[in-house]
């Protein structure tokens, strides 16, 4: 249990508070707070009242034959009457569960429609979620935005109605998308294209993971979703189509663009256009880093960057030969990519 | 309290009342593989046109019917040798046994002209793309299946040759032949799949 | 019940020993095609590989317990849980019923040995051999990127993670080999049974008066025969891409990766009813006799036990209703997964029945079974969670589905094959367990076993994936995950007790007699443990329950049974 973290997770805690952003770190899933969510949310809702009926009333047969049919010291020792069964009974009990089945079926039909088939109007927000091992990469195709880890939607009301529609993709192997506050998961598979979507209803950060187990670091494969106001959303797509505040004279972004990072990475405006990892145009506009709890501040990105493999072992990326100095440097940089 | 002490003294039981465990034995092989290889014809249909690259079946395959008839023939010899030995006539039944291999035998050997041809004319192997993947799975999966019929076969036939006497397993290599009959049944699925479908 | 000699007929010696401890060692446990040595060999490997998984499962709790723990690296992690899983389905579950088949089957239908001995003895040793292999990797020799030990895929090792691309080392290699060797044991196991069951039941048994532990294992075969063959098939397609360049799921050349979720699928859900059928069985044997009554309704467990084996055939996509399949498909295995709960149900019901009126000797494989009712309604029940496709969307990959399989394998399965053991091992070694240490064996495994698994429901409600090996705080899961891991330490005291039990009682256990239970079916009609020809007289029988129509004369069975 790393302590750094720990405090680091709580002070991030309260810095989102007073950002103004309300944290949803729950993952409950009935607290829906989008429409697929919520539909799925009553559907699950009737059948654990089903089947919390059928424990109660078989559990409590069970727990009676067993108290009121219990050999006890001083009962007859003569075997019971031998019944071998009842056509009656074994009807009784093959129907109503077969009612029941049929009952939760056409429950299941109509949720899994609702979800599934749902038309997706012409204005909704298109985003490309591209997993990767062990990072997302989130691509606004109409609005020219590559960005990681943190995906920026827009609220959605019933007066101004703001669907988000996610087409899912990997760039290796299959991982799978889930915020359980807004949608359930589904898979993200190379070779093939699946899409889902959502309509948060309340601004704030949610949290979801990788759900489907990728490789060594799947455990830190978090997922934000920041839901913001249509106008904040709006502010958001500005600065990140903007392109980075370039100094030729800067001894930070000369460092960086003399270093290896720029083969996997990408800062929009210079010659750093590396497609391997996440985007850094606008790295300091992000909570954390590393698609896991670490907040986004200078000294974890010095600890990142100086030895990858200790705070994220096994992650792909190589650890750079940097002197300290240069170190320094391009840290110095980085933080000034708002 | 004893079973012995109590129930009447039987036999050893009636063995030709109940099923016969080595044909049981048998189907329930037959029934495995035929889940076996459904899976390597599903794998076949679904990558049917979903090879980008490379030689497409239309391109490089030829209906092999010689080898069907000779595959499919040997089924038939296989069951006359199964009535020869049963009649104790062994002539007969080396004879059609020693067809029966060489049928078979002349069917490998189509099989492996082809692959000789599509490997080094076609330049098509297992690597090349989802066509040449399944189709060497699926055709030699079953190409292995006729090799270890044939050596189970060519055992029979040298243990006769040798002078075993192999009428008093007659119902042994009854059951052998039906192994056999369910190779030659697996070859009309797969020529069906390959060549005529997947065409 | 005095013991009692049988004569041996002239002109067949007793079997030949050779001299020496060792020697006749070897012959009687290396070289022995007999199905009691078998059946007990496969079970006591089958607890070997419990115990080394157990161990895995604990160290994971252990690196669970708190958030951002770094007991385990995450490299270790990965393995322990793919080696925890593998080895809990196909080397602790599988020899396990194979072994209780191998050890049963020909007792109760009046038999000397299976159909095919030497087969028995080959599918024991590729099992074994299977077992061997996987846990071999452990001291493989590192590959490049450090990965050439054990595998680390999970223990259903998607495509196309599984790829040389992304698995460059030999895990998933032994992962794949070490299961075509154990596949091929159960594979022939399951011809065996199937065989043996058609073909050499004493004079008079019917299949309509064959015992339904054997109608279980019946159906138990059928679908070993036609689920592993799609596991072995996708096995050497992954064979072929690793090693011959093929692409079935070589997503970077067309390959596919859903098609192996298909075949995985295709065999995995079969699998898990391959499992918990034999439980089934079990308590279907021990119920009647703890409760002094039939099983109720008979023909019923058998068309519900059939239906059961059918109908799993036709589930397997309820395992992939994140893949984005279209929703009419998504719908029809949420249908078909709902209607497989119902011949469960039946049975579950069958079973109360034959409680109810009776008068229930509450000894431990009644216990065993008493628990087992509880739980595996609550595991059904969650299953049917699990089958309704959107609720699925939220609970599937999460620490619910973890919890879920749980329940229906300890909760369930093990349960009952401790049931079994309690009851069958007087039979095997003609020793009683301790009712004592029974007692404390099972409360304890109860309650630690709930406490480890109950509170990871609530983990997975709140949206904690599975196979993580690590999460931060503040996600709320930090309460449940530390309760659960204390229930290790207490189901670990269990399964000690237990192995004390048996060693014990192995040396000093009450003696048992030929029917210590006052049972109905013929294994206890011959002595305990049987000699090696099982009967001196092979067995005539007129009804389901012989023993029941020997001890009460007046009011035998078959008087009843329609058959």
């Amino acid at each position: 249990m790393n302590p750094v973290l720990r405090v680091s997770g709580g002070f991030l805690f309260f810095a989102n508070l007073l950002a103004g952003q309300t944290m949803h770190p729950s993952g409950n899933m009935f607290r829906p707070l989008a429409t697929p969510a919520r539909l799925v949310s009553e559907l699950s809702e009737l059948t654990v009242v089903i089947c919390l009926s059928v424990f109660v009333i078989v559990a409590g047969l069970l727990a009676y034959a067993v108290i009121r049919f219990a050999y006890r010291e001083g009962d007859s020792r003569s075997e019971p009457a031998q019944v071998y069964g009842s056509n009656q009974v074994e009807i009784a009990w093959t129907v109503i569960p077969i009612l029941i089945v049929f009952v939760l079926s056409m429950a299941t039909a109509r949720i899994t429609s609702a979800v599934q088939n749902q038309p997706i109007p012409k204005d909704a927000l298109y985003v490309t979620v591209i997993g990767h091992q062990w990072w997302w990469e989130f691509q606004y195709p109409d609005l020219k935005i590559t960005t990681a880890n943190e995906l920026h939607v827009p609220l959605s009301s019933t007066a101004q109605p703001h669907m988000t529609s996610l087409t899912l993709k990997s760039a290796d192997v299959s991982h799978g998308f889930w915020i359980p506050q807004l949608a359930g998961k589904t898979d993200v598979i190379p070779n093939r294209t699946n899409t889902m979507w959502i309509d948060p209803h309340e601004t704030g950060i949610y949290l979801g993971n990788c759900s489907e187990y990728c490789g060594t670091q799947h455990a830190k494969m978090e997922i934000r979703v920041v839901v913001d106001t249509p106008e904040d959303f709006q502010k958001w797509v500005e600065r990140q189509r903007a392109t980075a505040a370039t100094s030729d004279a800067d001894a930070g972004q000369q460092a960086f663009l003399s270093s290896p990072c720029i083969v996997c990475h990408t800062v929009n405006g210079t010659a750093a256009m590396g497609a391997i990892g996440p985007d850094l145009t606008h790295l300091m506009s992000r909570y954390t880093i590393l698609a896991a709890e670490t907040p986004n501040n200078a000294a974890n990105l010095r600890d990142w960057i100086k030895d990858p493999q200790h705070l994220k072992p096994g992650n792909k990326m190589p650890t750079a030969p940097l002197s300290d100095r240069q170190l320094d440097q391009i840290v110095a940089y980085l933080t000034t990519l708002k | 309290m004893s079973i012995a002490a109590s129930l009447p003294i039987t036999a050893i039981h009636d063995e030709a009342r109940n099923l016969d465990r080595g044909k049981v034995g048998l189907i329930c092989l037959i029934l495995t593989e035929i889940s076996l290889f459904s899976i390597f014809v599903t794998a076949y249909l679904f990558f049917i046109g979903k090879s980008a690259t490379g030689p497409q079946p239309a391109d490089v395959l030829t209906v092999p019917i010689w080898a069907t008839i000779c595959l499919l023939s040997s089924s038939v010899t296989a069951e006359l040798a199964v009535r020869g030995l049963r009649a104790n006539a062994k002539g007969r039944f080396q004879l059609f046994l020693g067809l029966t291999i060489l049928l078979g035998a002349e069917f490998l050997r189509q099989t492996a002209m082809e692959w000789n041809k599509l490997i080094n004319t076609d330049h098509l192997t297992i690597a090349t793309n989802v066509f040449g993947t399944t189709f060497y799975s699926l055709v030699g999966l079953h190409a292995t299946h006729v090799v270890i019929g044939l050596l189970l076969l060519l055992l029979v036939l040298l243990l006769s040759l040798g002078g075993a006497q192999m009428h008093k397993h007659e119902r042994r290599f009854e059951i052998l032949s039906w192994y056999w009959h369910f190779v030659d049944v697996v070859w009309i699925v797969v020529f069906t799949v390959v060549y005529v479908i997947g065409l | 019940m005095a013991s009692i000699s049988y004569p041996i007929e002239e002109g067949h010696p007793a079997v030949r020993k050779r001299a020496g401890f060792w020697a006749s060692f070897v012959d009687e446990w290396i070289f022995t095609v007999d199905h009691k040595h078998l059946g007990l060999m496969y079970i006591i490997i089958a607890l070997l590989f419990f115990v080394a998984s157990g161990l895995q499962g604990a160290l994971i709790r252990i690196q669970l317990m708190y958030p951002n723990n770094d007991f385990l690296s995450p490299q270790v992690f990965n393995r322990m849980f793919t080696m925890h899983g593998t080895t809990m389905v196909f080397f602790v579950g599988m020899p396990f019923i194979a072994g209780l088949a191998n050890y049963l089957v020909p007792l109760m239908i009046g038999t000397r040995d299976m159909a095919f001995p030497r087969l028995n003895a080959l599918g024991f040793w590729l099992t074994l051999f299977g077992g061997i292999l996987l846990y071999s990797s452990y001291f493989a020799w590192t590959g490049p990127a450090g990965t050439g030990s054990a595998p680390d895929v999970g223990w259903f090792a998607y495509a196309p993670l599984t790829e040389k691309a992304f698995s460059p080392g030999s895990s998933t290699d032994f992962w794949i080999l070490s299961i075509l060797m154990s596949s091929t044991g159960s594979t022939v196991t399951a011809i065996n049974i199937l065989a043996t069951a058609l073909c050499l039941r004493c004079k008079g048994m019917t299949l309509a008066r064959m015992p339904l532990l054997v109608w279980m294992f019946c159906v138990v075969s059928f679908q070993i025969l036609v689920a592993l063959p799609p596991l072995t098939a996708a096995q050497v397609m992954l064979l072929f891409d690793r090693f011959l360049g093929a692409h079935f799921f070589d997503t970077n050349a067309t390959g596919d990766a859903v098609l192996w979720r298909h075949f995985f699928w295709l065999f995995g859900h079969p699998e898990v009813y391959i499992l918990i059928i034999p439980g089934f069985a079990c308590v279907t044997e021990i119920i009647p006799v703890f409760a002094r009554k039939p099983i109720f309704g008979r023909a019923a467990m058998i068309g519900a036990s059939v239906s059961i084996g059918v109908i799993s055939l036709g589930v397997w996509a309820h395992h992939m209703y994140t893949v984005g399949l279209p929703s009419r498909a998504n719908i029809f295995f949420a249908v078909a997964t709902m209607l497989v709960g119902v011949p469960t149900g039946i049975k579950i019901f069958n079973w109360i029945a034959t409680m109810w009126g009776g008068r229930i000797r509450l000894r431990t494989p009644m216990l065993w079974c008493t628990a087992f009712l509880f739980q595996f309604l609550l595991a059904g029940l969650t299953g049917i969670m699990l089958a309704v496709a959107p609720f699925d969307w939220q609970l599937g990959n999460s620490y619910f589905v973890v919890a879920h399989f749980h329940y229906t394998l300890i909760g369930g399965l093990l349960c009952t094959l401790f049931a079994g053991v309690y009851y069958w091992f007087p039979k095997a070694t003609g020793r009683m367990l301790s009712e004592t240490l029974g007692k404390w064996h099972f409360w304890l495994l109860i309650i630690g076993f709930h406490v480890t698994f109950d509170p990871l429901h609530f983990a997975g409600l709140l949206g904690m994936p599975r196979r993580i090996y690590t999460y931060p705080a503040g996600r709320g899961w930090e309460g449940f995950n530390l309760f659960s891991t204390w229930g290790v330490a207490i189901q670990a005291v269990a399964i000690l007790i237990f192995v004390w039990n048996v060693l014990d009682s192995l040396i000093r256990g009450q003696k048992a007699g030929n029917d210590p239970w006052d049972a109905w079916t013929l294994e206890w009609g011959t002595t305990s443990p049987p000699p090696e020809y099982n009967f001196a007289v092979l067995p005539e029988v007129r009804s389901s329950r012989p023993l029941w129509d020997l001890k009460h004369p007046e009011d035998p069975d078959w008087k009843y049974e329609q058959s």
